[in-house]
C-alpha cells in the first residue's frame, strides 16, 4: 500500500482511499471542534431555566384557563410592570411528565402546580423544589391565610407527625375549589316522565332511570371512566356513604380487609348498576371529554363530572337546562362528595425570585382576580370573599363544599397499586367479567403485597 | 499551525469521523442504559432523593437489591398478561398487516394506472399521529354513536352491534385492526422496494419455461423478496411490542386489563404509581425480550436465502 493514502472499506476488503477525500488536519480540527461544541451543548440542556430575566414564569395544566390567565398577566404587568408569562402543558399526563423531568434537571419554573398524591407532594417539598409559605401566609395577622377556604388550604398543608416526614406547614396556594357531583338534564327527566325539580335522590330511583333512559332511546349516566380517578372519586363517596370516613382510613392502613362486607356492598353498586342498563355503552373506556360531549348534547340523562363542567357544557351548549345533586344515598347516612380543593400553585424554592413568585400568587388570589377567574372560567374561586355570590349551577356545587373528602386530608393514604386494582377491578365489573367478590379478594391480595413492601 | 504527520493523521481520521456519532450514541444511549440499569435496583419515586446517585448514603437508602426484578417476575401477572396481549398484536400484524403489505405492493408493482396515486394512499396511515388515528377510529368503534354499529345496523346486523373497544372480547382485536390500518404501509413500501429490485427477466423466462403465475410467485418472487420479508417481520415483531401512543388514545388499557401492553404498564409504573425503580426493572426485562427476538432475527439474516 503506498505511504501517505488513506483507506476505504468495501464489504470486507480494504481499499486506498483516493487523496481528495482524506482528512486534512484544518478538517479534523473542525471534527474536534465540532464534537466539542456539541458535547457542551448537550451537557448545558435542561439547566437553571429559572434562573434566566425576563417574566415570572408560570407552568399549569388548565387549557380552560389559558385565556384568563394570559388577561391576568397582561393585567398584573400594568398594575406592577412585572412580566409573567402563563405555559400551558396539557393534558394533565404531560403536564406530569414535563414537571418531574423538570425536577430532576433543576429546571423547573418560578411558579408550578404539583399534580398527584400526598406522597408525590411531599417527594417535591422534601426534595426541596417546594417554598414553605407559612410565613407568607401569617404575615399581617394571617391576612393572606384567612382568605382561603380551609380544606383548600389544608390539602396543600402537611401536618405534624405525616407519615412523609414534611415539616409541617402550608405549600401551596389554592386558586380555586371543586368538587364532582351529579349533574341532571331536565329536560331529558321531564321526558322520561320525571319531576326535574326533583330528580332521583334514591339509590334504586336513580336506577330506574335506566330502563326508562333505553325505552327512549337516550343514555341514562355518563361520566370519563377510562379515567380511573372518577371511578374512584365515585367509590370513594359511596365507600365514604356507607362505612364511614373512619372504617376507609383503617382499610387504607391495612386494618380493614376490603372482603369486609361493607366495601362487598359499595363493589356490589357497579354490578347494580351494569344490571341496571344505566351507563352508556363503553362506559369503561369513556374518557371525560366525550361524557361532557354527550351530556352537552342532550344525549345523556346523567352525568358524573366536576365544577369545570358548568364551564364546558356552557362552552358546548349555552342552552343546556340541567342541575346539580350529590349521589344519590343508599340510606340516611350523609352523603359526601369528592373534592374540597381545586387547582394549587407552588414556588419553585430554588428560584431566585421567590420574592416575585409570592407576591404574584398573593395579587391573583385577591378578590378582583379570584372574580374574573370565576366570570371567565366559571369555577369556584378558592378566595371566600370572591366565591361568596355564585352563578345558580356553582352555587350547588359550592353549597356543598362542606360535604366534601378530600384523599390528602386523610391520615392514611391508599398504595396508587391498590387503587389501580380497586378501579381496575370496577371496570371488570361494569363489563361484568368479575363479580364484587373476585374484585374484592383481588384488591385485598394487592393490599397484602402493598403492605409487605 | 498544528500539523500531523501523514500517518498519525491516518490512525487519528477514522475515530474523528466516528467521535460525533459515538458521542450521540454514549450520551442518548449508553449512559441512560446504565442509568436505567442503575435505578432498576432502587425504591425510588423520581424526585425525593433529587439523585440517588449522589452520595452512597443517599444510594444505600434507596438501594433494593434485585427486589424489583422479583417483584416483576413474581407478583406482578398483569405485566406478563400484557406481553401476551402485545404478542397476540403482533402475530395478527405478523400474519394479517403483512400478507396485505405484500398483496397491494404485489397489486403496484404491476404499474396500474395511477400507481403513484395508491402508494401515496397506502403510506398515508403510517405518516399519521397515532393519537389522531386513535380517536378516529375511538369514534368509529363508538358504542352509542359509532359509525361501524351504524353500518351494522342499517346491513341488518344490528345483533352484532356492541362497543367494541369496551367489550373484553373484543376490545384487543379491535385495537389491534387500528394498528394493522396503520401500520401496513410501512410493509408496503418496503415490499414494493423489493420487489422493483426483481429482474424482469426472471419472470420472463419462467413465462417461457411454462411457469404460472403461482409458480412465478412461489419460485421467484418469495426467495427473492425473502431478506425484505425477514426485515420487515422483525420491525413488526419490534413495532408492535413496543405499541404504546394506539392504546392510551383508545383504551388507556382497559377494560380493566384487556388491553394493556407492556409500555402501558411501564409507563403506569413510572408515572401512576411514582415506582421509578420499579418501572425501570420492568423496562429491563422489556428490553432484554425485545433484544432476544432481534437475535433470532439476526440468525434469521445470516441464513442463506
Amino acid at each position: 500500500m503506498p505511504r501517505g493514502s488513506r483507506l476505504k472499506v468495501v464489504g470486507s476488503r480494504v481499499k486506498p482511499l483516493p487523496r481528495a477525500l482524506s482528512l486534512q488536519p484544518r478538517a479534523s480540527l473542525v471534527v474536534v471542534g465540532a464534537s466539542l461544541l456539541l458535547a457542551i451543548s448537550i451537557a448545558g440542556c435542561g439547566r437553571g431555566a429559572e434562573r434566566g430575566p425576563g417574566p415570572l414564569r408560570v407552568w399549569h395544566w388548565m387549557t380552560d384557563r389559558i385565556e384568563a390567565f394570559d388577561e391576568l398577566a397582561k393585567r398584573y404587568e400594568r398594575e406592577t410592570g412585572a412580566a409573567v408569562r402563563f405555559e400551558l402543558y396539557a393534558p394533565s399526563e404531560v403536564y406530569v411528565q414535563k414537571v418531574r423531568a423538570a425536577a430532576q434537571t433543576d429546571g423547573l419554573p418560578d411558579v408550578y402546580g404539583v399534580l398527584g398524591e400526598s406522597r408525590d407532594f411531599a417527594s417535591f417539598i422534601n426534595a426541596g423544589h417546594v417554598l414553605p409559605l407559612d410565613e407568607a401566609m401569617n404575615r399581617e395577622n394571617q391576612a393572606w391565610r384567612v382568605l382561603f377556604f380551609p380544606n383548600a388550604l389544608a390539602v396543600n398543608a402537611f401536618r405534624d407527625g405525616n407519615p412523609y416526614r414534611v415539616p409541617p406547614g402550608v405549600y401551596g396556594v389554592p386558586i380555586d375549589v371543586m368538587n364532582v357531583q351529579l349533574f341532571y338534564n331536565k329536560t331529558l327527566l321531564a321526558k322520561l316522565g320525571l319531576d326535574p325539580a326533583a330528580p332521583p335522590s334514591a339509590w334504586q330511583a336513580f336506577l330506574d332511570v335506566g330502563k326508562l333512559a333505553k325505552e327512549r332511546g337516550l343514555i341514562g349516566f355518563v361520566s370519563g371512566w377510562a379515567e380511573l380517578w372518577l371511578i374512584d372519586c365515585f367509590a370513594m363517596d359511596y365507600a365514604i356513604h356507607q362505612m364511614g370516613m373512619r372504617k376507609v382510613e383503617a382499610t387504607y392502613r391495612g386494618k380493614v380487609s376490603y372482603r369486609n362486607p361493607d366495601w362487598g356492598r359499595v363493589l356490589s353498586l357497579f354490578a347494580q348498576l351494569r344490571e341496571s342498563g344505566l351507563p352508556a355503552e363503553g362506559i369503561v373506556t369513556m374518557v371525560n371529554k366525550q361524557a361532557e360531549q354527550l351530556f352537552a348534547n342532550e344525549r345523556a340523562v346523567f352525568a358524573f363530572n366536576g365544577t369545570w363542567g358548568v364551564n364546558v357544557y356552557q362552552s358546548m351548549n349555552p342552552g343546556l337546562d340541567y342541575g346539580v345533586m350529590m349521589l344519590p344515598r343508599l340510606s340516611e347516612r350523609p352523603m359526601v362528595t369528592w373534592g374540597g380543593a381545586g387547582s394549587s400553585f407552588v414556588v419553585n424554592a430554588t428560584s431566585h425570585r421567590t420574592a416575585e413568585a409570592l407576591a404574584f400568587l398573593a395579587w391573583l388570589t385577591a378578590e378582583p382576580q379570584q372574580r374574573y377567574l370565576l366570570e371567565a372560567t366559571q369555577n369556584i374561586p378558592a378566595n371566600r370573599v370572591a366565591a361568596a355570590a355564585l352563578p345558580t349551577p356553582l352555587a350547588a356545587f359550592a353549597d356543598d363544599m362542606d360535604s366534601t373528602v378530600h384523599p390528602r386530608l386523610f391520615d392514611a393514604q391508599e398504595h396508587s397499586t391498590v387503587i389501580e386494582a380497586l378501579t381496575k377491578g370496577i371496570q371488570s365489573i361494569l363489563i361484568g367479567e368479575a363479580t364484587p367478590e373476585q374484585v374484592a379478594a383481588h384488591v385485598d391480595d394487592v393490599k397484602r403485597q402493598a403492605l409487605q413492601q | 499551525m498544528l500539523r500531523m504527520s501523514p500517518t498519525r493523521s491516518q490512525s487519528v481520521a477514522p475515530y474523528l469521523f466516528v467521535l460525533p456519532a459515538l458521542v450521540l450514541f454514549a450520551v442518548f444511549s449508553i449512559y441512560p442504559f446504565f442509568l436505567l440499569t442503575a435505578t432498576s435496583f432502587l425504591n425510588w419515586d423520581g424526585i425525593y432523593p433529587k439523585n440517588p446517585f449522589e452520595s452512597f448514603q443517599t444510594f444505600s437508602q434507596a438501594f433494593v437489591g434485585l427486589a424489583n426484578y422479583v417483584q416483576v417476575f413474581r407478583n406482578d401477572p398483569v405485566f406478563w398478561t400484557s406481553f401476551a396481549q402485545a404478542g397476540y398484536i403482533t402475530v395478527l400484524a405478523l400474519t394479517f398487516q403483512n400478507a396485505l403489505a405484500l398483496l397491494l405492493a404485489m397489486a403496484v408493482n404491476r404499474r396500474l394506472a395511477g400507481g403513484g396515486v395508491y402508494r401515496t394512499l397506502f403510506f398515508l396511515p403510517p405518516i399519521l399521529s397515532e393519537i389522531v388515528v386513535g380517536l378516529i377510529w375511538f369514534w368509529i368503534y363508538d358504542g352509542n354513536f359509532g359509525i361501524f354499529n351504524e353500518a351494522l345496523t342499517r346491513l341488518g346486523l344490528g345483533a352484532w352491534t356492541r362497543p367494541w373497544l369496551a367489550d373484553p372480547k373484543t376490545a384487543l382485536t379491535a385495537v389491534a385492526i387500528i394498528h394493522l390500518w396503520k401500520g401496513f404501509g410501512w410493509g408496503f413500501v418496503m415490499f414494493l422496494a423489493g420487489l422493483q429490485t426483481i429482474p424482469d427477466e426472471l419472470y420472463e423466462a419462467a413465462r417461457v419455461d411454462g411457469a404460472n403465475a403461482w409458480r412465478r410467485f412461489r419460485h421467484i418472487t418469495l426467495p427473492l423478496l425473502a431478506p425484505v420479508g425477514v426485515v420487515v417481520s422483525i420491525l413488526t415483531i419490534l413495532g408492535t411490542m413496543q405499541i404504546f401512543a394506539l392504546i392510551i388514545a383508545t383504551t388507556g388499557g382497559g377494560p380493566g386489563y384487556h388491553t394493556e401492553v407492556p409500555i402501558t404498564r411501564i409507563f403506569q409504573s413510572m408515572l401512576g404509581s411514582s415506582r421509578f425503580g420499579y418501572a425501570c426493572a420492568q423496562g429491563i426485562v422489556f428490553g432484554l425480550i425485545l433484544l432476544f427476538f432481534s437475535l433470532v432475527q439476526m440468525r434469521f439474516q445470516r441464513r442463506p436465502t
